[in-house]
């Protein structure tokens, strides 16, 4: 009895030092993100990628010791509700022991997560939210928010510049097409805390672009019938509508314009018309609709069209922006590697040093740890809906890009 | 402008009124506060969804199926979930909440948080002064009056009818008359779940099908059946008609204050509710009754 009793706490001390020997060989990695929503599987989908590529080639070398990626799966529920957010940040740190954060997409649930990231000093790479404030707190108190790092998308405020720069060009080619000297444009946001910087630049700085604000309007980021914002533009003479949607409004804008046959082209940020399944939802109405984006099988940098081939073989469709998460883990790889260590505090000063070609960018972080903005690098890419198929336009410089639309008059 | 506010107001009038018929029917009628209405519609438009895209059946026997389908669906969760409870207004208003809620994570579980297009059985567009109007908003208008004539028809003109106003009028002495009052509650439930299920299929392809689209109609149908007066369907229309012409009116009067379309009608409702509490038709309703 005695012997059998020894033999069994031999065997349970032995299970115990090999899975704590296990547990030491992987770096633990959590990603946060709305896991029902496409934004969550986009998460979920890059970091796989990087995962399984990492522990293929044989893991990261930390001090020249090799250690597997173990990925954990938080699903943040964010979209619905923020306290979900930070109950899931909370719950990896504390009951998983998560070594790293990525993810994150709505801005109100990143700002709160940020701060239980930066109470438990954890390095968090944001893949989602574009909020300037993120960065903000760490210009404003930095020993404190110094751990937070955004990869996708750029600030808010270097979004507008990028749409701007689109705005530039089809605004020429509205000029040229239909002979009027000052396009006329409709800004269409949603209402929320992201758009509110938009908003305000597009108001005051498209007069300087010789372009026509003929109004404003800021429909719920849930709504879902937009006809009365349509009536209402199509009667303004709008040549263009500047879009600022991320929820499912994005679909009724598309698919309503469609249907009412309007002559005005949508352009701006509508994250629903990124994704594949937009000109199905859209029930095929949302022709000439454009957004900006981050990929497409064009060679922003030498790897963008291996990783959107990758992606489209492995997953069936195309990547959103939240699937940079495969950035963001090569980025930490990279930065380990350098160190030698998975101490956040010494990463830190290796990350903000960092220039890395990533899958659709070439990222270099500021003294926020925002994205330095630059086009071809950060700035993103612009597509359009034509017939069925998202075609990338901008930048024209790129090789692949094709010409941008606009609807028969 | 006008001519905008009057057409958009219209048709919008006119979606609403399709949504709020059957709510009025189990909510002012029978007055069973059946929460999980709109989630019926919800169910609906999955199922319409489902059927026509994966299974090639067209527009009518997708329709036809979905209606009947989510009617039957109804009468179960009627016998199991409210009839139970029935003589507890509270136990049903939750009852039927954590049923909606159910619905809403199934859906959510089954197909995830996407947001579904549904093709228009109608395609093209017409344009009534100056105003593009889409075929399939004017289908919803033409079913919308379909509906609310065949619901006057079944309340005043047939035995049923009788018997549904009768029980909800008072359930006891109806009883005592020799009703059977469970069953009259539950062709009343599967009566407005089908105007719901009709409802999920004619309005669903003018907007995004996905796993919450329940909830803002319910808030807005409560609304409509609220100021239209409870149990009034005549009140449910012209409701629907000024909650429509309210959110129009806000769009074009206040375009960067769009969002509070809703909120605005909301208000209305309650200003109407200070200065006659009964709604609009309220007390024709009860002298009728």
């Amino acid at each position: 009895m005695l012997r059998s009793l020894t033999a069994g706490l031999a065997a349970f001390a032995f299970a115990a030092v090999a899975t704590s020997g296990a547990q030491a060989q992987t770096v633990k990695i959590a990603i946060l993100g709305p896991m029902a929503f496409v934004q969550g599987e986009n998460h979920w989908a890059g970091a796989e990628m990087a995962r399984d590529e990492i522990n293929k080639a044989g893991g990261i070398n930390v001090g020249g010791k090799r250690m597997q990626v173990e990925l954990i799966r938080a699903d943040t529920n964010e979209i619905q509700s923020v306290p979900d957010a930070t109950n899931a940040i909370e719950r990896v740190i504390t009951r998983d022991k998560a070594d790293f954060l990525i993810g994150g997409f709505r801005s109100e649930a990143v700002l709160a997560m940020q701060e239980v990231a930066m109470d438990y000093k954890k390095i968090f790479l944001g893949a989602g939210a574009a909020h300037s404030k993120l960065g903000a707190n760490v210009e404003a108190n930095y020993d404190r928010y110094k751990y937070w790092f955004r990869v996708t998308p750029v600030k808010d405020v270097d979004l507008v510049r990028t749409l701007f720069a689109v705005l530039g060009t089809i605004g020429q080619q509205i000029r040229t097409e239909l002979k009027t000297d000052t396009p006329k444009v409709a800004i269409l946001a949603e209402k929320a805390v992201w758009t509110e910087a938009l908003v305000g630049a597009a108001q005051k700085n498209l007069p300087a672009l010789k372009m026509e604000v003929v109004g404003t309007w800021q429909p719920s980021a849930t709504a879902t019938d937009v006809t009365a914002e349509l009536s209402a533009i199509d009667r303004a003479g709008a040549h263009i509508v500047f879009t600022m949607l991320s929820g499912p409004v994005g679909i009724s804008v598309g698919r309503q314009m469609g249907e009412r046959n309007m002559k005005a082209v949508a352009w701006g940020i509508n994250v629903e018309g990124q994704k594949d399944e937009f000109w199905q939802a859209a029930a095929g109405k949302a022709q000439f609709v454009s957004t900006l984006d981050t990929y497409a099988e064009v060679e922003m940098t030498p790897k963008t069209i291996p990783f959107v081939r990758a992606f489209k073989d492995r997953f069936k469709k195309s990547p959103t922006y939240n699937a940079a998460t495969y950035d963001a883990i090569m980025i930490l790889r990279s930065a380990i590697e350098q160190a030698g260590t998975t101490n956040a505090d010494k990463l830190v000063p290796v990350l903000e040093k960092i220039e890395h070609v990533g899958s659709g960018s070439v990222l270099t972080w500021d003294k926020r740890h925002d994205l330095v903005w630059a086009v071809g690098k950060t700035a993103g890419i612009a597509v359009q809906w034509q017939d069925g198929k998202k075609v990338p336009f901008w930048p024209p410089n790129v090789k692949g890009m094709q010409p941008f639309k606009m609807p028969a008059r | 402008m006008l001519q905008d506010i009057l057409v958009t107001g219209l048709v919008n009038g006119g979606v609403y009124a399709l949504l709020a018929i059957g709510f009025s029917l189990i909510f002012g009628v029978a007055r069973i506060v059946n929460i999980a209405h709109t989630a019926f519609y919800m169910l609906a438009a999955y199922c319409f969804y489902t059927l026509l895209t994966k299974t090639g059946l067209g527009f009518l026997l997708s329709g036809l199926i979905a209606v009947g389908g989510v009617t039957a669906f109804s009468v179960l969760c009627y016998r199991l979930v409210i009839e139970p409870v029935r003589e507890h207004e509270a136990a049903v208003l939750i009852a039927t909440i954590a049923l909606a809620l159910i619905f809403q994570e199934l859906m959510l579980f089954t197909f995830g948080g996407h947001f579904l297009g549904i093709p228009s059985t109608l395609e093209g567009a017409v344009r009534f002064l100056g105003v593009s109007i889409p075929y399939q908003r004017l289908l919803i208008l033409v079913v919308a009056g379909a509906m609310l004539a065949g619901v006057w028809f079944t309340l005043y003109r047939t035995r049923l009818g009788l018997a549904i106003r009768a029980t909800a009028n008072d359930l006891e002495v109806a009883s005592l008359m020799g009703m059977n009052v469970n069953r009259v509650a539950m062709a009343t439930v599967a009566i407005s779940v089908s105007l719901a299920a009709v409802a999920g299929v004619v309005v669903a392809p003018v907007y995004v099908v996905d796993p919450f689209m329940w909830l803002a109609p319910l808030v807005t149908m409560l609304a409509i059946v609220v100021l239209g007066g409870l149990g009034s369907l005549k009140g449910s229309l012209i409701g629907a008609l000024i909650i429509g012409y309210v959110e129009a009116i806000t769009v074009f009067a206040v375009p960067a204050g769009a969002y509070l379309k809703g909120a605005v009608a909301l208000l209305i409702m309650v200003i109407v509710l200070l200065v006659r509490p009964e709604g609009l038709f309220g007390v024709a309703f009860e002298e009728e009754r």
